[in-house]
């Protein structure tokens, strides 16, 4: 742990979202779509209605075999649907040339499928050039979107992708996704090929380019983590593609409507949950202080009038410095400012409640020091205060579910 | 020592017609390599997916390539008379079925999952043949090419006893008349000269096949 978690990790800033990515127009609705490859046996996805908002990313998650990647494949027909309606962008693409349709969506798969006998400036002119871009239209394109994705163009537009380590291939398969700057992209787990340290900067980095193209995405996992990472909005499947839950990652963190969800969503989803909430939106309550030039009487008075068993020290500048209890202050042997543990884990403000809990952990008084971004103390958060807020998402999600069930049975005469 | 010396000889003093025998073989060979490609690439292309039509096209190819090849050049004279066509017809179901097998091999090596990624960025049946799985299948394709142009530029020697040309009428020429003078000259060029011919339409092929595969998947 470095001295200060001073900006948080993209991801996890990425998580912490307060917009509801419902209120966004309809990007794709799925009518009644179902898939049935044996007439007369139980369908591969059943009657499923969904629909997916312009800009979000709607994560399909569930166990294997729950039909969640015949669901993403149903969306560009790479399988024909047998029943019900595709509609996209109000266009009832249902029944229009499916090659057509694939053009104007992005698809990401596992196995990325880079075309080895093409460069990579080639590859990723693959859509410019069947909708009939002009080369150098194509070729200005590719260069912006491997600036996009991070690989230098000078270095890798001429490469062929044996040439490149799975994190760049993959890369590579996201910028070929984007050419023809659709709309929509599917992408059918894109990161579980590479390793877990690739798959988390991966991660990062697309939920960074998220941010900047704003595409409506239906992102396919099995991974609970990944889902709750990358979604703004998370479909738990299970068997024939029914949709047990449907909610934003908080609110299923906090409120899984049944036992599958629950379990599919396993243990530590408490912990999971700390990543919506921002220290900002908690009330720091007061907590005793002292200067470093505080004379050591008045320290102790302080700490003695005090609930708490730590003063914390501030630098010339207001910056945390050390912790101070009974025993340091009772040290004599040296001066104040130079007994107690060294605050090392501060959180700024705009940090995650994880990223507090972490900073609880590591440090030697139990408690968390917020900062402004200048590093000045703002106040101390303890883990009773976490708890407080664990409560309230709780309370907060089973009402938006009891909400939710009343205004449906007032709706149904 | 002194065959090496005579058949060296034989060579010196008869250039211009082993040149004109060899460039005859030659053209024998490329012709019917021209339209055995051809053909075999299509077959192997329409059957690749289907499993019947597959297994029935590689079985009569199979077939075909165990037939004496004596007997397959005569059979088609009464059909289109002596000289170089039941020859060229004969080598011409020579030829199929090591094209014919490895363009469906090389079509079924193709990663699925590049297919896929075709498929899924608006790539239709014909756009992702040509565009991807050809190129991708090609070395092994030429790979069959060249099988069949070592195949069929031995088996060409017979087309002289049907009565077409090329250097097999060194070699026949030189087994009705053992015994006299330059007979085993005779077959020793023959035979000299096909090697070389097959080497070359080899390496030609080869280098083709070099030119013509992308950097990427070599």
């Amino acid at each position: 742990m470095s001295e200060t978690t001073s900006t948080p990790q993209v991801g996890a800033a990425g998580m912490v979202s307060d917009r509801d990515p419902t209120d966004a127009p309809v990007m794709i609705h799925l009518d009644g779509v179902e898939k049935v490859y044996t007439p007369g046996a139980a369908p591969a996805v059943e009657k499923l209605t969904l629909d997916v908002h312009k800009g979000e990313i709607l994560v399909l998650v569930g166990p294997s075999g729950c039909g969640k990647s015949t669901t993403l494949r149903l969306i560009n027909r790479m399988i024909e649907p047998t029943a019900g309606r595709i509609i996209f962008d109000d266009e009832d693409v249902t029944d229009i040339d499916a090659n057509e349709l694939r053009r104007r969506i992005g698809y990401v798969i596992q196995r990325i499928g880079l075309f080895p006998h093409q460069t990579i400036a080639e590859n990723i002119g693959t859509v410019p050039r069947l909708l009939g871009w002009d080369a150098e239209r194509t070729r200005k394109r590719s260069d912006e979107l491997l600036d996009l994705v991070g690989l230098e163009p000078g270095i890798y537009r001429d490469r062929y992708p044996k040439e490149l380590s799975g994190g760049q291939a993959q890369r590579v398969g996201v910028a070929r996704a984007l050419a023809a700057d659709p709309p929509v992209m599917l992408m059918d787990e894109p990161f579980g090929a590479v390793d877990p340290i690739t798959r988390d900067r991966l991660q990062n980095e697309f939920l960074r380019l998220q941010a900047e193209v704003q595409k409506t995405i239906v992102f396919v996992t099995h991974d609970i983590d990944e889902a709750v990472k990358m979604g703004d909005r998370i479909a738990i499947l299970r068997e024939r593609s029914v949709v047990a839950q449907l909610d934003t990652p908080a609110r299923i963190l906090s409120y899984p409507v049944d036992d599958f969800v629950d379990d599919f969503i396993g243990s530590g989803s408490t912990l999971k949950g700390l990543h919506f909430e921002r220290v900002s939106g908690l009330a720091i309550p007061e907590y005793p202080v002292v200067r470093r030039d505080t004379p050591r009487e008045e320290a102790r008075r302080i700490l003695d009038m005090s609930d708490f068993r730590w003063l914390l020290m501030l630098d010339e500048r207001g910056r945390p410095a050390r912790w101070l209890n009974e025993t340091h202050l009772a040290d004599t042997s040296r001066p104040l400012h130079e007994v107690g543990p060294v605050v090392r884990a501060v959180v700024e403000r705009n940090a995650t409640l994880h990223d507090a809990l972490e900073a609880m952990i590591t440090s030697s008084a139990g408690q968390a020091v917020i900062v402004h971004r200048d590093g000045t103390y703002v106040g101390v958060v303890q883990i009773e205060l976490l708890t407080e807020v664990i409560g309230r998402m709780r309370r907060e999600a089973r009402k938006h579910y009891e909400d939710l069930e009343a205004t449906q049975t007032t709706d149904t005469p | 020592m002194d065959g090496v010396r005579s058949l060296i000889g034989f060579i010196a003093d008869n250039t211009s017609g082993i040149l004109e025998r060899t460039i005859e073989h030659a053209t024998i060979v490329l012709g019917v390599m021209l339209v055995a490609t051809v053909f075999s690439v299509v077959l192997g292309i329409a059957v690749q997916n289907r499993g019947l039509a597959k297994q029935v096209s590689l079985g009569t190819a199979g077939v075909l390539l165990t037939i004496p090849s004596l007997a397959l050049f005569a059979i088609f004279i009464p059909l289109v008379g002596i000289g170089n066509r039941p020859a060229q017809i004969a080598l011409f179901l020579y030829a199929i079925l090591p094209i014919l097998r490895n363009t469906v091999a090389g079509l079924d090596a193709v990663d699925p999952a590049i297919v896929e990624a075709a498929q899924g960025m608006g790539m239709g049946q014909f756009q992702q043949l040509v565009r991807v799985r050809i190129p991708l299948a090609w070395p092994v394709i030429i790979a069959g090419v060249r099988v069949s142009t070592q195949l069929i530029t031995g088996v060409a020697a017979i087309a002289v006893l049907v009565g077409g040309g090329g250097l097999g009428a060194y070699i026949q020429r030189g087994l009705t008349s053992l015994g006299n003078p330059f007979s085993i000259e005779r077959v020793w060029t023959g035979t000299l000269f096909i090697i070389l011919l097959a080497l070359v339409l080899d390496a030609v092929l080869g280098a083709i096949g070099r030119r013509t595969t992308s950097p990427g998947i070599r």
